[in-house]
């Protein structure tokens, strides 16, 4: 039986490279589809509207675990193979993609309609209304809702491990088929998720504070 | 592309989908009340106890909410097994989800119960209210009562976590469905059928939570006012 040491511990920070990695992966593609998904909510055509509603009930009634599993064993039965990096980065995308559009949504209906209602007043075009005045006031609502989902993020790309792909948590379960000390090993895989997303999680508070008092 | 779909599968299996979809329900309906629990009695003591005993209830929610699920199941299934105390898989799986699910109800409860006037408690203390009396229905009833929309999704969202226990050999819904999707190879269609029967679940349990929220909340429903 080999004792936990050092390698290891270099092994899981090397480790958590990757789960940073597929954070940054999950959440630009999520914030890609985020800002269409949140914008075809609150648009005017109808079908656009059903549409992004329809797409965000499915995947916040299923599990992330799920799409996974279907992205992953599901598409190479299809006959597309998915690298795991791949699968994970985007069912990790679509996850993202439908909680940031629906909090998106939430930000810019929280921009009073009055707002609207006299940038066209100013005769300016709706395209013009949400450039100049709805999105830079719905953009400072979301920060702190947004830094504090990151969060999410970084945690569910934990889910990643279950099809194989070595990031953090995978990497610990793979120590500790080595060397059977599961306590120490998950204990420390876990501390370095929260030094990886406790910062985040205040900075999520702190800005929330500050634009509280600003408005 | 000749792929041709398949689910005659489901004219067998569909007992052992029943049957992992209602561990499914079991599991999160029990780790809903205890997590409710759990996550009201802290949210009690964040607002009333101690300092001391606040921070350390500060620090429980904390460590909870920035470290995934899945690490916490392993430290509960794995960890606690090597320290010499055997539980078996469900229990393991029921004790990360309550402790899990603990720690969101704490923070949410907290807005919910800081939201409640001072001046109503005063008012309450006025007319003679004994302490359980006033925490019962002054405090802790409204300030469910407003939070209410909040707890609800985070106890769909717990649901729809449980299929992480899949991983510990919790007979679950997505237990099985990895279970026939390697028996049958027919992946792609066993988790698509999963997944519509996750969707079902979770509005169920929407429809669940709006009904005992009328029924709980009957003020408001006298008010005309939505939940």
């Amino acid at each position: 039986m080999v004792q936990f040491n050092s390698v290891h511990v270099l092994y899981l920070f090397e480790a958590a490279k990757w789960t940073i990695a597929l954070s940054l992966i999950a959440f630009t593609g999520g914030a890609v589809l985020g800002v269409p998904l949140a914008l075809a909510r609150v648009s005017g055509f109808k079908m656009l509207r059903l549409a992004a509603a329809g797409y965000i009930q499915v995947i916040q009634g299923t599990p992330l675990l799920i799409v996974l599993f279907l992205s992953y064993f599901g598409l190479s039965i299809a006959g597309y193979r998915l690298d795991p990096l791949v699968a994970a980065g985007l069912s990790l995308t679509l996850y993202s993609g439908a909680f940031l559009g629906e909090i998106w949504r939430g930000c810019i209906e929280a921009v009073p309609r009055t707002q609207g209602e006299a940038a066209d007043c100013l005769g300016l075009s709706r395209l013009q209304q949400y450039i100049y005045v709805i999105l830079p006031q719905a953009m400072r609502i979301a920060t702190p809702l947004t830094v504090g989902f990151m969060v999410q993020v970084v945690k569910s790309t934990s889910l990643a491990s279950i099809i194989g792909f070595v990031e953090l948590s995978r990497a610990g379960q793979i120590i500790n088929n080595s060397t059977f000390q599961p306590f120490l090993v998950f204990a420390l895989v876990g501390a370095i998720y929260f030094v990886i997303c406790y910062p985040l999680s205040v900075a999520s508070r702190r800005l929330e504070r500050r634009f509280h008092v600003a408005r | 592309m000749s792929y041709q779909f398949d689910f005659s599968f489901l004219g067998e299996r569909w007992p052992a989908f029943a049957e992992g979809a209602w561990l499914t329900i079991q599991i999160t309906l029990v780790a809903i009340v205890l997590g409710f629990a759990l996550g009201t009695a802290c949210a009690l003591t964040r607002v009333y106890a101690h300092p001391l005993v606040r921070r350390l209830v500060g620090g429980y929610v904390e460590v909870i909410r920035n470290t995934p699920l899945l690490v916490q199941i392993f430290i509960v299934y794995f960890g606690i097994a090597s320290l010499g105390f055997k539980l078996s898989a469900d229990v393991s799986a029921l004790i990360a989800l309550v402790v899990n699910l603990g720690a969101y109800t704490t923070e949410i409860m907290r807005a919910g119960i800081e939201s409640i006037p001072k001046t109503q408690v005063e008012a309450a203390d006025c007319l003679g209210l004994s302490r359980l009396q006033v925490i019962a229905n002054i405090v802790l009833l409204p300030a469910i009562e407003r939070v209410y929309p909040a707890l609800t999704s985070q106890f769909v969202l717990m649901m729809l976590a449980s299929s992480i226990t899949s991983q510990i050999s919790v007979e679950e819904l997505t237990a099985i469905a990895n279970v026939v999707q390697s028996e049958t190879y027919r992946s792609f269609e066993v988790y698509v059928v999963v997944a519509l029967v996750y969707l079902a679940l979770s509005l169920i349990f929407r429809v669940g939570f709006w009904a005992v929220g009328t029924v709980l909340f009957f003020r408001r429903r006298r008010l005309g006012a939505a939940l």
